[in-house]
């Protein structure tokens, strides 16, 4: 199929950008969507062209590297999928397609669909971990999780940390991604003496890297690739509060 | 042409640490938080407001009595308007932190996106919220106004400041055009409270049956916009004369 891309290019973070029109012929629909624009960075490079620098590493949706607003959505319109994990079927011949980078002053665009997603790394620094002696591994039986709470806490830890929520959410707010990580350390046993120290201390960062703050729109979970509930965000509140009961 | 895409250090904050930590109401939880109370504060004078509404049908004198009630709560043991004040301090109070909120996390929702989306951004969950929660709470303070002037002090009334209350209930409401504007503002608080009134238990982290809550949302607003324009329709229909 053939297609048109409206793509945002944008040489460094100085200057500023613009959308930009390429049409790509000849896409077969069991291409991904990174590999479709492989087609067009390998066709750009041969003519001399500099060629669209976008995010990805594993390309099999478990990294959290790639992220593309397409469309208008976050990881385009497939839900509980990342941008590597979109498929050309998806589409029809002749289509135009936007793709833009995430758009969130914490999230500073490098080059082209390239944002700087530091800030997340900031909020983890500030709370998300326990700070335990490790030592070696303990059984697996010796402190007992109750199953529920096990669930829960693997769900919470799916999150790959891409940032889908943030460019999704009409108030770019990072209350998903911080709410994934307090709920997955606050469920279980080892996070417990930390849990609400790490939620001010994360709420804190999340608030000075400049998101924006949640109104329970849901846009996040709705685009997030995997499926991170609401919920969590409601336990990150609570958390937060219960320090101040 | 290549380019060298330089990685953010880890360690680089992009905003510097501010010489004072933003503190409770600082914090976008905070002024979250701030929201959820002053909200339910106004649903529980929501409901009692309602409630009495319905005196309306129990004639005249009863209405007027009521109203009358009102203003001498807790008389001669406590000065007659002491919980009518009471009641207007706290409202008045309820309406300005809820505004201010409202202005603090639009005006930092606005400061985490200042480059648009060119592909205007579909909502994937439904979302009316942000245009229902902050035009539509806009339009439900203006509606406030007008509602004061029209029914408490009477200057907007046709009935004018010197006719009783339930004589003033029924001098607005034959007009179609007063019913249509308070059925509006009464749809529009309903609309808010739907999706104000589970944001609150979530904000306040009690949200942790949230479908029971959303459901809960729904039946409660609907009971108070049925509520509320029971009123104004019973009287432009010509039952409450």
């Amino acid at each position: 199929m053939n297609l048109t891309l409206k793509i945002w290019r944008q040489h460094d973070a100085a200057k500023s950008g613009q959308m930009v029109t390429y049409h790509v012929e000849e896409v077969s629909p069991d291409m991904s969507f990174l590999e479709m624009l492989d087609v067009l960075n390998e066709r750009l490079i041969l003519d001399g062209d500099d060629p669209v620098a976008f995010d990805h590493d594993c390309r099999e949706g478990i990294c959290g590297m790639c992220g593309l607003v397409i469309n208008g959505v976050a990881h385009g319109e497939s839900r509980a999928t990342t941008t590597c994990q979109l498929h050309m079927r998806q589409f029809s011949d002749g289509d135009v397609i936007t793709v833009e980078p995430w758009r969130a002053a914490p999230f500073p665009v490098i080059k082209d669909l390239v944002v700087d997603r530091s800030a997340f790394d900031r909020i983890i620094q500030a709370g998300g971990f326990i700070s335990v002696p490790a030592g070696s591994a303990p059984d697996a039986h010796a402190v007992p999780v109750k199953k529920e709470d096990a669930d829960a806490a693997f769900d919470a830890a799916t999150c790959i940390g891409c940032g889908a929520c943030v460019a999704a959410c009409p108030n770019g707010s990072a209350s998903l991604f911080t709410a994934a990580k307090i709920t997955h350390l606050g469920l279980l046993p080892q996070g417990q003496p930390e849990r609400a120290v790490r939620a001010k201390a994360m709420v804190e960062q999340m608030d000075l890297e400049g998101f924006g703050g949640c109104t329970n729109t849901g846009e996040c979970t709705a685009v997030c690739p995997k499926g991170i509930p609401l919920d969590t965000i409601a336990r990150m509140n609570a958390d937060f509060l219960g320090r101040r009961g | 042409m290549t380019s060298i895409i330089e990685r953010g250090a880890a360690t680089r904050p992009i905003v510097p640490p501010p010489a004072r930590k933003p503190g409770f109401f600082g914090s976008s939880t905070g002024q979250k938080a701030v929201m959820a109370v002053t909200g339910a504060v106004l649903v529980l004078f929501l409901a009692g407001h309602m409630a009495g509404n319905l005196k309306t049908f129990a004639g005249a004198t009863a209405f007027n009595e009521y109203a009358a009630w009102l203003r001498e709560v807790g008389y001669p043991a406590l000065p007659k308007r002491a919980v009518l004040t009471l009641v207007e301090v706290v409202l008045v109070a309820a309406v300005g932190l809820h505004l201010w909120s409202a202005v603090a996390l639009a005006r930092r929702a606005a400061r985490a996106r200042p480059v648009r989306y060119a592909r205007r951004r579909r909502s994937q969950a439904g979302g009316y919220v942000v245009h229902i929660m902050r035009w539509g709470g806009l339009t439900i303070a203006l509606f406030v106004i007008y509602h004061l002037l029209d029914l408490t002090f009477g200057v907007a009334n046709p009935a004018g400041p010197a006719a009783t209350p339930y004589a003033r209930v029924v001098a607005g409401f034959q007009h179609w055009y007063v019913t249509l504007v308070y059925t509006l503002a009464v749809v529009m608080v309903g609309l808010h409270l739907r999706h104000g009134l589970w944001s609150a238990f979530q904000t306040l982290g009690l949200g942790r049956h949230r479908k029971a809550l959303q459901a809960g949302a729904v039946l409660v607003s609907a009971g108070l916009v049925a509520g509320f324009l029971s009123v104004p329709y019973a009287v432009l229909i010509g039952v409450v004369r």
